[in-house]
């Protein structure tokens, strides 16, 4: 699929052009170059900017107040915004629960949150993982039991993404037991100021706390918080299958840009006197990187092109994602190869010293990028899909 | 992509004929014969209209776009067709039309119809894979030329009537300019001729030139200025290729997919196994890949050369990995069996492998693509 050939395109895409060259913070620019991933508060910011500008969720349809963009104007918008060294929106509101509630919530939850995620007044974190419910989610514990016109939880969330800064939490539990153990959920949204949850932050390979553990005792949820009905919230996940199309198909944007910061750190950094980027070694492991990276990009087009021509992309999306993490881990490994010897002076040994970005942010997110293989359905997790849904085995 | 009636017809059509006429047992006894192809193929590739498929409707072709002649190319490549279409309806096809000679309409004739047959002489022995390295020279001589050098990489010469020979008019062995390009008549005296065939039994000769003469109007496009010509002939016919390799990586996925359903050990079907599960899904995304990197060539074919360069050859270098990835992993999947030669599947790998070297091999176009880069992206940091 060719992007942007259309004049109305072209137009879509300067006025794209315009607005991020003059409204993404410097502070976020110099992070998101850098490799570290924006805090809480500048994602916040972040959203708070592009809501002003009407641009709160690109990918919901108007009537939930998105912008009903097509696939291809999303496609423009995830490259303009890379170009622009802006970052992604944070997607757990906006593409995991916002798309849900609109889909299967109640008028009176359309109403209530949909606009908090678009202002970014909610900052909402996935309550899923549990010490023994990983790879195998069914087999959470945390349950849920109806009393008068409340559900009281208990249980332990593991892995809860940015919970210590998150207002509301989407919470899988179980509010039955059933012969199908995917039977028997339920999908709860839960003020994180309810008492009875304690967060504790788990510190990562990274050195940054983006993890959590969320314990729930006799915490009182009122029941018009229960999303859709009760023992389907299972099944409400597959709407997200859905939408992968436009989220996925545009992953190998970031990573191209990622690797223009990685050229250009190349072109800086000395090899014996002259440029890295003169090293044969270090050039083939850059073009071998920027041609994969292209291939994926053009997968997600291809993923795109068939879904507005209305074919089945079959769990192409799985595909996507088991590429796109193994491409970030050998992106961000170059990067960090970059480095030579500064990449041991990761932080300073005494605090109040400064703080290098150049050399904190590709280690950074080289640490962090171990984790993409794994979360969101780890790859192998992927792999089964794959093997179940495409190739029948 | 979302195929076109016109295209959905073709790509029927080309099904229909690989599975008539070109299963693994034709296949068999057309290498068994001796012969670089098979005549009656041949025939009937020109009847359904495929040979003349990218020669302009002016000059007696059908005008089709390169997406038409590359699903032909990918059809063929499930069935393993060894006929010389890319050499000749492509590659030499390109040269001619665009180039332009006296002869041009006579050969697009009969490229068309089938009778005539064009070979590309292009790998010479110190060159590796780099076009602009010609060392044959060709000196004025009577109003014509002499020419005289030796040639590594010809394939299809063994059958053809007409080869195209660059050859040096000027500037040093490897300038890009100063690169003329010959017709010469595959009978010409001073040219000796060896053929050799691949491991996927596809014909290719190394050709010894010495003092061959030929008029001035033997010349094809600018003389001294054959090179770009040459170059976007070759990415066309680079295109095919990767059009044929993607054909041959889902042929091969399929079968091997297949065995994992019917093959029992230990009691089950080995593809209950987790390992070969996965390692069929790795090649079923390789498969993806390569279909994904062949839009983009195809897009790009006509564009400017430096974005022309840099789609191809990307395409090229990842095309050619993920094809030896599946045809690795498909003869691993399959066991023993998989390395014998009775079964396709070892051919499959074979052809894939040469499919890898034409043109350049992997590390060749990564390096071509390396140094397309240094030219301008455009503004949103993507090649478009």
């Amino acid at each position: 699929m060719h992007l942007a050939h259309s004049d109305a395109d072209q137009m879509f895409r300067l006025r794209l052009r315009g607005f991020f060259a003059s409204h993404v913070p410097q502070d976020l620019r110099l992070r998101v170059r850098s490799g570290l991933r924006p805090t809480p508060r500048a994602f916040t910011e972040w959203q708070k900017i592009l809501y002003r500008q009407g641009w709160g969720a690109p990918s919901w349809p108007r009537e939930f107040g998105g912008t009903g963009w097509s696939p291809v104007q999303l496609h423009m918008f995830e490259q303009e915004s890379a170009a622009a060294d802006a970052p992604p929106q944070f997607h757990q509101g906006l593409e995991l629960i916002g798309p849900i509630i609109f889909t299967y919530g109640s008028q009176e939850q359309k109403a209530r949150l949909l606009p908090r995620i678009l202002s970014g007044d909610d900052w909402w974190c996935q309550g899923y993982s549990e010490p023994q419910a990983g790879s195998d989610l069914a087999a959470l514990r945390t349950r849920a039991v109806r009393q008068g016109d409340h559900y009281v939880v208990n249980g332990q969330k593991l892995w809860t993404s940015y919970a210590q800064a998150a207002s509301m939490m989407f919470c899988l539990v179980r509010t039955s037991d059933e012969a199908r153990k995917q039977d028997g959920m339920s999908l709860l949204l839960i003020d994180m100021k309810t008492p009875g949850i304690t967060v504790r932050p788990i510190r990562t390979l990274d050195e940054q706390s983006h993890v959590n553990e969320v314990f729930l005792d006799d915490v009182r949820v009122p029941a018009h918080q229960l999303l859709g009905e009760e023992g389907r919230g299972w099944s409400y996940g597959k709407v997200l299958l859905d939408r992968e199309r436009s989220v996925t198909s545009t992953l190998g944007v970031r990573l191209a840009r990622q690797l223009v910061y990685v050229r250009e750190r190349a072109m800086q950094v000395r090899d014996g006197g002259r440029p890295l980027l003169e090293n044969g070694g270090f050039c083939n492991a850059l073009a071998q990187l920027e041609i994969e990276v292209m291939a994926l990009e053009q997968m997600g087009l291809r993923m795109l092109a068939d879904n507005v021509a209305g074919v089945d992309t079959g769990p192409r999306g799985s595909m996507l994602k088991i590429r796109w993490s193994e491409l970030l881990q050998r992106c961000t490994e170059l990067w960090v190869q970059t480095l030579g010897y500064d990449a041991a002076a990761f932080a300073p040994a005494v605090a109040d010293q400064p703080f290098d970005l150049a050399v904190a942010g590709p280690m950074g997110a080289y640490l962090h990028g171990r984790v993409t293989t794994i979360y969101g359905g780890s790859n192998e997790i992927q792999r089964n899909i794959i093997a179940r849904r495409a190739l029948g085995l | 992509m979302a195929l076109n009636p016109e295209q959905r017809m073709l790509k029927d059509g080309v099904e229909r004929f690989v599975r008539e006429r070109c299963r693994f047992e034709d296949w068999r006894k057309s290498v068994a014969s001796g012969l670089a192809f098979d005549p009656d193929n041949w025939r009937r590739m020109a009847e359904l209209g495929w040979l003349g498929l990218g020669i302009a409707e002016q000059d007696g072709g059908i005008g089709a776009t390169p997406a038409e002649t590359l699903l032909v190319m990918e059809g063929l490549g499930r069935g393993l067709v060894r006929e010389p279409f890319v050499g000749t309806c492509v590659l030499a096809m390109h040269l001619v039309s665009r180039g332009g000679n006296a002869l041009r309409q006579e050969l697009l004739a009969g490229i068309a119809d089938g009778s005539m047959l064009l070979a590309t002489a292009l790998g010479e022995p110190d060159a590796r894979f780099n076009l602009n390295y010609v060392n044959t020279r060709a000196r004025p001589h009577a109003g014509g030329f002499l020419l005289s050098g030796d040639k590594s990489w010809v394939p299809g010469a063994s059958t053809a009537q007409w080869l195209i020979v660059p050859a040096r008019t000027a500037g040093a062995v490897d300038d890009r300019r100063g690169i003329s390009l010959f017709l010469v008549p595959a009978t010409t005296p001073g040219l000796q001729r060896t053929d050799f065939r691949g491991p996927d039994h596809q014909h290719v000769s190394r050709l010894a030139l010495t003092g061959v003469r030929v008029e001035a109007s033997a010349v094809i496009g600018q003389l001294d200025d054959g090179l770009p010509l040459l170059e976007h002939a070759v990415d066309h016919a680079i295109a095919a290729r990767l059009a044929e390799a993607c054909g041959a990586m889902d042929a091969v996925c399929a079968m091997t997919l297949d065995y994992l359903k019917t093959r029992k050990q230990f009691g089950v079907m080995i593809g209950s196994f987790q390992v070969l599960q996965h390692r069929m899904v790795d090649m079923a995304i390789a498969c993806e890949e390569a279909r994904s990197m062949l839009d983009l060539a195809m897009q790009h074919l006509d564009a400017p050369a430096a974005e022309r360069r840099r789609a191809v050859s990307a395409a090229k270098a990842r095309i050619g990995q993920c094809g030896l990835y599946v045809g690795h992993q498909a003869v691993q999947l399959h066991g023993g069996i998989g390395c014998s030669d009775e079964l396709a599947v070892s051919h499959y790998l074979k052809r894939l492998a040469m499919i890898e070297v034409s043109y350049g091999n992997s590390d060749y176009h990564r390096d071509q693509f390396m140094q397309a880069a240094r030219l301008p992206r455009d503004d949103a940091g993507v090649a478009v």
